[in-house]
């Protein structure tokens, strides 16, 4: 049996999924519930109904920026894990911008969503800065940079961005600042268009001109890059600036282009865990920009159908996140595929 | 993990110490100023560094032989509840610490399974294991105790602390000092030790000489998954008194920096963690401080020990040398 060359991330990919939900059932099953009925209701609810399907779009939409995030630091040869921190963030300058600034209609959308980005690709800077001039690891100053966003996050949504007697979360975005929802029935809003769009255009940049083409043989083969006359600082730095302009537009996403809040919850509860979901998107889509879009969608769909798995059958739907980290951790295994096709796919 | 060519750091390495032993001199005499008694710092000070002692000496262990775990985050999270949950059907608590220990050790040996076996990007599958934590350590609240993201157990399966001139200290605090003596003596003054970083150099050579490379690896990760997971239980049974869902809250990857700042030697990583956590000491002594807390807002407190760590990530790192192979996996030629 023989895949085409092409097809074969993409079997691989899908095959890696297959075996997570397939953990996913043990798991489920050893926890006392029904397997079978706990997916027909997962796969129901993300593919169900019309309104279904595009609330699973609008899960995949920030979870297709964060995973450039991931995606373009792989490309550049980082392991940036640092895209939940920019997200909060990315979050608290859009809101900044879309809940206290008035501006004209159209202006304001752009300019919050500039914020967001800006945002998120200034706290992208830190580790940035540490591992070009510093040399300190990526995997350990992006946690801290991390967790230090998260308390700085919290302290702004609480004392910058309050609205008086809620204490539950930060002003609304104003009305000019919020992106057109596109159905009645479901959360999904023309951000998508811009993150897709977003992705695209960080394709077209990483494939299409000379700094792309450095950031991606910096990555491949650093010595060759430094032969070649590529400066490693400047693709650290830009790396991760991409990076965080894609996590900063995620978080702008949850509070200018997601109803019913248009605001930052005070837990950051609506923005929590975005960040670290995208690394299994970005593995399962191969850490192309592509690739992404695609993956966002399918653990969209496990998002979404994840509150209908819990609604009929009682699964809790934190199970999801679980079976993203079983799918990270098999795409970490080259060898699991070889391995299989060795035993089972040869005549 | 990063390999930065030798700079100022190794040579003056003393100097160094000096500077953290004067910083940390000059802030118990300026609580003291403000009403804080340094007793108090230094109790908080060894009840964190304990989980990052240990978590730090297992993985300097794992490192010398070659391997990288930076899934310490996730052992420290599913050990701190299965410990819980081993220390109530066991009533004890030092069931519970066993119970961890021994969830670590299934962990750390299920990444240095794929890790040597399945030659698998071991970065990746550590941060898979960090990623499954964050939904399956909520997941296993809610299906255990009924209750979403916190539960508090009896007050008895605490682990009892032992009076001692500087405060209450932790039976738990004087093995991982154990621990880093041990691991220190291991490396350092016998066969296996010097196999140990063999294998982390020369594979090659090692797999040459007749020894099992698979083995020795297996039996670093399988260690450093024990110490971890013990860290993990000490979490709630030794130190905070209940159960939440983000219990470790970046520990697991502030002893990996114990471990980077150390340069893989126990005993210095022992005292890196000491130091980590006196971070996490004049943390929470801030924060319940009369005329402290209310000037200084509880966010910023809460970053503190972020900020040193990034401090400390950012200055000394350089001069630091790990074994030729680490984070590879091996294949025969």
């Amino acid at each position: 049996m023989r895949t085409s060359r092409a097809l074969r991330p993409l079997a691989e990919s899908l095959a890696t999924v297959a075996l997570g939900l397939v953990a996913g059932a043990v798991l489920i099953w050893a926890f006392g519930h029904p397997p079978g009925a706990a997916y027909r209701a997962l796969v129901l609810g993300a593919f169900g109904t019309w309104e279904d399907l595009l609330e699973t779009l609008a899960f995949a939409t920030p979870l297709m920026l964060t995973a450039l995030t991931f995606a373009v630091g792989v490309r550049g040869g980082l392991f940036n894990i640092g895209a939940e921190g920019q997200m909060y963030l990315g979050a608290v300058g859009a809101t900044f911008v879309a809940g206290m600034v008035p501006m004209p209609a159209w202006v304001h959308l752009a300019a919050a969503t500039l914020a967001g980005m800006a945002a998120g690709a200034v706290w992208a800077l830190i580790p940035a800065a540490l591992k070009a001039w510093r040399g300190a690891h990526e995997v350990i100053s992006t946690i801290m940079c991390n967790w230090i966003a998260l308390h700085l996050s919290m302290y702004l949504a609480i004392n910058l961005l309050a609205e008086p007697g809620r204490a539950e979360r930060t002003v609304p975005a104003l009305p000019t600042a919020r992106y057109p929802v596109l159905s009645e029935d479901s959360t999904l809003t023309a951000v998508v268009f811009v993150a897709v769009g977003f992705a695209l255009l960080v394709y077209a940049y990483l494939w299409g001109t000379r700094a792309g083409y450095e950031l991606r043989l910096a990555g491949e083969n650093p010595d060759a890059a430094r032969y070649a006359g590529v400066r490693p600082q400047r693709v650290v730095v830009l790396t991760f600036v991409i990076g965080g302009l894609a996590a900063g537009l995620a978080g702008a996403s949850q509070v200018i282009g997601r109803p019913p809040a248009w605001s930052l919850y005070a837990t950051l509860g609506n923005v929590t865990t975005l960040g670290f979901d995208g690394i299994g998107v970005a593995l399962v889509g191969r850490n192309h920009p592509i690739g992404g879009i695609l993956g966002a969608v399918l653990f969209g769909a496990l998002a979404q159908g994840g509150r209908l798995m819990e609604y009929e059958v009682g699964v809790l739907s934190e199970l999801v996140r679980a079976l993203n980290g079983i799918i990270v951790f098999a795409m970490a295994v080259p060898e699991l595929w070889s391995l299989i096709r060795r035993r089972f796919l040869r005549p | 993990m990063s390999t930065v060519p030798s700079g100022a750091m190794g040579r003056y390495r003393w100097l160094w110490w000096l500077a953290a032993a004067a910083t940390v001199a000059a802030t118990g005499r300026s609580l003291e100023r403000v009403g804080l008694p340094p007793v108090s710092l230094v109790e908080t000070g060894l009840l964190a560094m304990t989980p990052l002692a240990l978590a730090a000496v297992g993985e300097c262990l794992n490192e010398k032989a070659g391997l990288v775990n930076i899934g310490l985050e996730a052992i420290f999270m599913v050990a701190a509840t299965v410990g819980v949950w081993c220390a109530e059907l066991g009533r004890s608590g030092y069931v519970g610490l066993a119970g961890g220990a021994l969830t670590g050790a299934v962990m750390g040996l299920g990444l240095g399974a794929v890790s040597v076996y399945g030659r698998a990007d071991q970065v990746i599958a550590g941060m898979g294991l960090n990623v499954f934590a964050l939904g399956f350590v909520p997941f296993l609240l809610i299906s255990l105790w009924a209750f979403p993201g916190i539960h508090v157990f009896p007050n008895e399966l605490m682990i009892p602390r032992i009076p001692t001139p500087v405060g209450q200290v932790s039976p738990v605090t004087v093995a991982a000092v154990l621990a880093a003596v041990l691991a220190h003596l291991l490396l350092h003054r016998t066969v296996l030790g010097f196999r140990i970083r063999a294998v982390g150099e020369r594979p090659e050579a090692v797999d040459v000489a007749g020894l099992r490379v698979d083995r020795l690896r297996l039996l670093t990760a399988t260690l450093g998954g024990t110490l971890a997971g013990l860290g993990g239980a000490f979490l709630p049974l030794g130190w905070f008194g209940a159960l939440v869902k983000e219990i470790s809250a970046g520990r697991g990857f502030i002893a990996l920096a114990c471990v980077v700042f150390a340069g893989l030697e126990p005993l210095v990583a022992l005292g890196a963690a000491l130091l980590f956590g006196l971070a996490d000491g004049v943390a929470s002594a801030v924060a319940v401080t009369p005329g402290l807390k209310e000037r200084v807002p509880f966010y910023f407190v809460s970053m503190i020990p972020y900020v040193v760590t990034l401090a400390v990530v950012a200055v000394v790192i350089g001069g630091r040398r790990f074994p030729s192979t680490v984070g590879r996996p091996y294949a025969r030629e």
